[in-house]
């Protein structure tokens, strides 16, 4: 039987199922073969906070989304083409993202009495006529993977988990994926156990066999490569680049990482990462809390290193004491902050741009803190690197603000050149300071910069004592003489605002925009990608992306003046909106989504049309 | 008796740089004038150290002293030594840092009873399992005095002071029963007055490789008093402290520690045989009989338990980190920031 190809530009799947189902594995590896075939990629996992919540449960449910295409994609898209529905609760909990016309691929040997009554069906779905306006792919996953591996020496279980490589190897086959690696992958994987991993490459391999003899699925598609910047790339998540910037770091810095943490959702994988590179020198020491984490970390920066510590918003809020340390006693740190939902606990698993200000402000007395933030997944590579030069340069704090969907979400990674990555090595001081040529004043400052010396334990003759308590300027000494404080203040918070940062970026193809849409952080992709829409349609907009927060790029006023409107969206209440409307009394409109996952660009692409329509 | 099975212990010091000059006690005073109350236990406790370092003959620069909040964490400022005067209770997560990452570092904590045992309780607790290479020296006051006068966590119930106007309800803290349950590999208590001990312990504490805890009991004379006056009075110290020495029975003049059918009890030294005694073994590798040492400890000061505790060998967390980050250079040689990022599935674009 020959089955129509179509191409097409496009396409977003989501696996979805019961978090033992394996499907962030499965759909880790479906953008595996599709980054190998050469499409552009952008993935969304979402998975519960529960490690295993009641099996066939909604709370249950965990999937990956992944979008690919013959061209650059800015975002994981907005709805599914295609759902890959393991069991009654993936089918109903992803339902609503699903537009009318859209493939469902269900598992029928889940859509059992029991399973369909848990989500609170009372007649089968696939059965009935309530899913009309999608098109239905009834495929036994289940009981297909049982029989196709009858004769291999496994449990009935085991044969049962390999279901998602059946899955896997169907949808490998209806969207002409390069299967070698899986096949690689899956040896290498179950290395230790060569009869399930028989039973894997066999399941996978029958789910491609499937597709290609069932009527059930009478069309195949191609999805072309797409033309990116030639270079060598690979699949990167925002944690897993946040890990390699932070090594790459400390590499250009010439100073060992020293990496004080707390586990703590979505941060974790950073420290799981890092602690996998020792013969980098890395030292990951999981703490007994977050603040004895901070603390061990700014120990180590006292001693030399490169000190960072990584966690969300719970344990922001708990270092911030010795946050303030850092920035008192000017010692370089590092701190990662992946956000995720809150107040308090919040959804530990859900992404929102909810920390700002507490990174900016959340603090006692004026400690003011620069504050980085990553774009997009691979964008945290960069921004690890930039934190870091910040923070050795000018001997300070550094918040970089990550968030929950860069953590996790992935895309193509243009390999760097080593050689070009910048040298962000500085100098311990080695000499006394002092006029007279024997004294050491630990707060003189770099004229230029106004760092002041970082001399670490070691150094003969520069024996020093620093601390919490307010110091004289120069000396260092305790002091609480009222106008030394006021120019200590304003000495610190003079450090900071005279940060080299890069002026702020405009992109606007017509030139003529009147409307500028603003973003800081994880909104980048569906904001770039709204504009885009918007602009295919005929509309004028043009976008700008903060990432420097602290201090703001040098020309952010004049840029934002120079428009009628500007449209903040952001994943908050209208935190950055607050402090551009404070700091330079424009009026931003603010956009304001605060749903735990990131904005739609459809979504986004009408707000700006409204805007522009307002004018 | 146990002896030092591997021969870690001595070498506390053993990768610090070695001074080449002699040093004197003026080596080790700072310019910074010393603000404690006039009659301090503090001013005692900093001569002994001043006047103790030098005999170690480190490079002055090689000795870092880390504090947390409290009148004791002002001792920092007048060493001439590197200082990290930190916050409340986290000296031991900042030192641990330091001493983690920093092999050729001697690594001294000075704490107090409110800043190691009540906002910073977890911190000693898990510096003292891990073992980090550090000496805490715990300068228990039972009081705290920095903020005026409350009532401490080793404060004995029923404290009158200016927040327990109808006195202290909860129970204290024995530090040492802490160390001992947290299996400390070196523990000990010390007084301020006693220079001669003190130093002898602290010698010790520095020559230990590992987390070693020093209680030192500590005169506020402001807000607590005589704390510890049967200790020093002449006319009852002698009675009422149990000398802790490795080999040696453990007794006070006129008491003796022996086992007793529930465990350790204090008799009449005249009521035993000299072989009933039960001898001190600092070295042994189950912590049970220095913790029953420990509850020796009474509040009524009929006799307590001074010295060494617990003097154990252990490998020491910074070591066994070290040796992490070797094995992984010797395995797969040292990193290559390249191949690094080029690691796992890659494909080209032309």
């Amino acid at each position: 039987m020959t089955k129509q190809v179509q191409q097409l530009d496009r396409v977003i799947i989501r696996f979805a199922g019961d978090s033992g189902d394996g499907m962030q594995l499965t759909g880790d590896r479906f953008t595996a073969e599709t980054a190998e075939f050469g499409n552009d990629i952008s993935t969304l996992p979402n998975f519960p906070a529960e490690i295993r919540a009641p099996a066939g449960t909604l709370p249950g449910v965990s999937s990956f989304q992944l979008h690919f295409a013959d061209h650059d994609i800015l975002t994981p898209g907005d709805a599914p083409n295609v759902l890959v529905a393991m069991n009654p609760a993936a089918l109903k909990a992803n339902l609503g993202d699903l537009p009318r016309g859209a493939d469902i691929i269900a598992n029928t040997d889940e859509f059992t009495k029991r399973n369909l009554t848990k989500v609170g069906y009372s007649a089968n779905p696939l059965e009935d006529d309530s899913l009309a306006a999608w098109r239905v792919h009834a495929v036994p996953l289940t009981s297909l993977t049982v029989k196709a591996l009858e004769g291999f020496d496994i449990s009935k279980k085991d044969a049962e988990r390999a279901k998602n490589m059946f899955a896997l190897g169907l949808l490998s086959w209806l969207y002409h994926r390069p299967t070698e690696a899986t096949v690689k992958f899956l040896e290498t994987k179950f290395a230790k156990k060569p009869d399930i991993a028989k039973a894997n490459v066999a399941a996978f391999q029958a789910g491609w066999n499937y597709g290609e003899t069932t009527e059930s699925f009478s069309v195949s598609y191609e999805i072309k490569p797409a033309k990116l910047k030639p270079g060598v790339y690979r699949n990167i998540s925002g944690n897993q680049a946040l890990a390699y910037g932070l090594i790459a770091a400390s590499v250009q810095a010439k100073l060992p990482l020293f990496l004080g943490s707390y586990p703590i959702t979505p941060a974790s994988d950073i420290l799981h990462e890092l602690s996998k590179h020792k013969k980098f020198g890395v030292r990951t020491f999981q703490a007994e809390d977050e603040i004895a984490g901070v603390g061990a970390a700014l120990g180590a920066s006292f001693g030399g290193a490169l000190g960072v510590t990584t966690t969300s918003g719970p344990g922001v809020a708990l270092k911030a004491e010795t946050i303030g340390l850092a920035v008192t006693t000017e010692l370089p740190l590092i701190v990662v902050d992946v956000q995720r939902a809150g107040p308090s606990t919040g959804m530990p698993t859900k992404t929102e741009q909810t920390d700002l200000l507490m990174a900016m402000f959340g603090r006692n007395g004026e400690s003011p803190v620069p504050i980085v933030a990553p774009s997009s997944p691979s964008d945290c590579f960069d921004a690890a690197i930039e934190a870091a030069r910040i923070a050795v340069k000018y001997r300070t704090p550094v918040m970089l603000l990550s968030d929950g969907y860069l953590a996790n979400g992935s895309e193509p990674w243009q390999v760097p050149d080593v050689s070009e990555l910048p040298d962000i090595s500085v100098e311990f001081a080695s000499a006394p300071n002092g006029d007279d040529g024997t004294t050491f004043h630990p707060f003189k400052r770099d004229p230029a910069t106004l760092a002041r010396p970082w001399a670490i334990p070691g150094t003969a003759g520069l024996e020093h004592r620093i601390g919490g308590i307010e110091k004289a300027d120069v000396t260092g000494n305790i002091s609480y003489d009222p106008d030394n404080h006021d120019r200590m203040v304003r000495l610190r918070q003079a450090k900071i605002d005279g940060i080299d940062v890069p002026d702020l970026e405009v992109e606007d193809p017509d030139g003529d925009a009147r409307v500028l849409v603003l973003g800081w952080g994880s909104t980048y992709g569906p904001i770039a990608a709204a504009a885009r829409r918007v602009r295919k349609g005929g509309g004028k907009v043009a976008q700008a992306h903060l990432r420097h927060l602290n201090p703001l790029p040098a020309n952010t006023g004049e840029v934002l003046r120079s428009y009628d409107k500007v449209l903040l969206p952001e994943i908050n209440l209208g935190q950055l909106a607050l402090l551009l409307r404070a700091r330079f009394l424009i009026d931003i409109i603010s956009y304001n989504r605060v749903r735990g996952l990131p904005f739609k660009a459809e979504e986004l692409a009408g707000v700006i049309q409204d805007v522009i329509d307002s004018e | 008796m146990s002896d030092i099975v591997n021969g870690l212990n001595g070498r506390g010091l053993s990768l610090v740089p070695k001074s080449d000059a002699k040093q004197s006690m003026k080596d080790y005073k700072s310019d910074q004038e010393v603000r404690w109350c006039p009659g301090c236990g503090d001013y005692a406790i900093l001569a002994a150290v001043q006047s103790f370092v030098p005999e170690l003959g480190l490079k002055r620069e090689n000795m870092v002293f880390v504090s947390g909040i409290g009148c004791s964490s002002r001792f920092p400022y007048y060493m001439n030594t590197y200082g990290f005067h930190s916050i409340h209770g986290r000296a031991p997560a900042i030192a641990t840092g330091l001493a983690a990452s920093r092999p050729d570092l001697s690594v001294w904590v000075i704490t107090g009873d409110g800043d190691s045992l009540s906002i910073g309780g977890n911190h000693l607790i898990h510096a003292l399992r891990r073992n980090v290479n550090l000496n805490i020296l715990l300068f228990n006051n039972r009081i705290y005095g920095l903020t005026k006068g409350q009532y401490s966590p080793t404060s004995e119930i029923g404290k009158i002071t200016k927040s327990t106007p109808m006195g202290s309800l909860d129970k204290p803290f024995n530090p040492i029963s802490l160390a001992i349950g947290a299996e400390a590999s070196f523990v000990a208590r010390t007084i301020d007055s006693d220079r001669k001990h003190l130093q002898s312990v602290l010698r010790e504490a520095a020559e230990h490789r590992g987390t070693s805890l020093v209680e030192i009991y500590q005169n506020c004379n402001i807000f607590n008093d005589n704390a510890f006056e049967p200790l020093k009075d002449p006319a009852t110290r002698d009675d009422i402290t149990l000398r802790l020495e490795h080999g040696q029975p453990v007794v006070s003049a006129t008491k003796a520690v022996r086992r007793g059918p529930r465990g350790l009890e204090v008799v009449e030294r005249s009521s035993v045989a000299e072989d009933e005694i039960l001898v001190h073994d600092a070295h042994d590798p189950d912590p049970s009989t220095a913790f029953a040492l420990s509850r020796l400890d009474d509040p009524a000061f009929e006799h307590v338990p001074i010295g060494v505790f617990r003097n154990v060998d252990r490998p020491t967390y910074d070591e066994m980190m070290r040796e992490q980050l070797e094995t992984a250079v010797a395995a797969q040689g040292a990193g290559d920031l390249s191949d690094l990022l080029l690691s796992g599935d890659t494909w080209r674009i032309n």
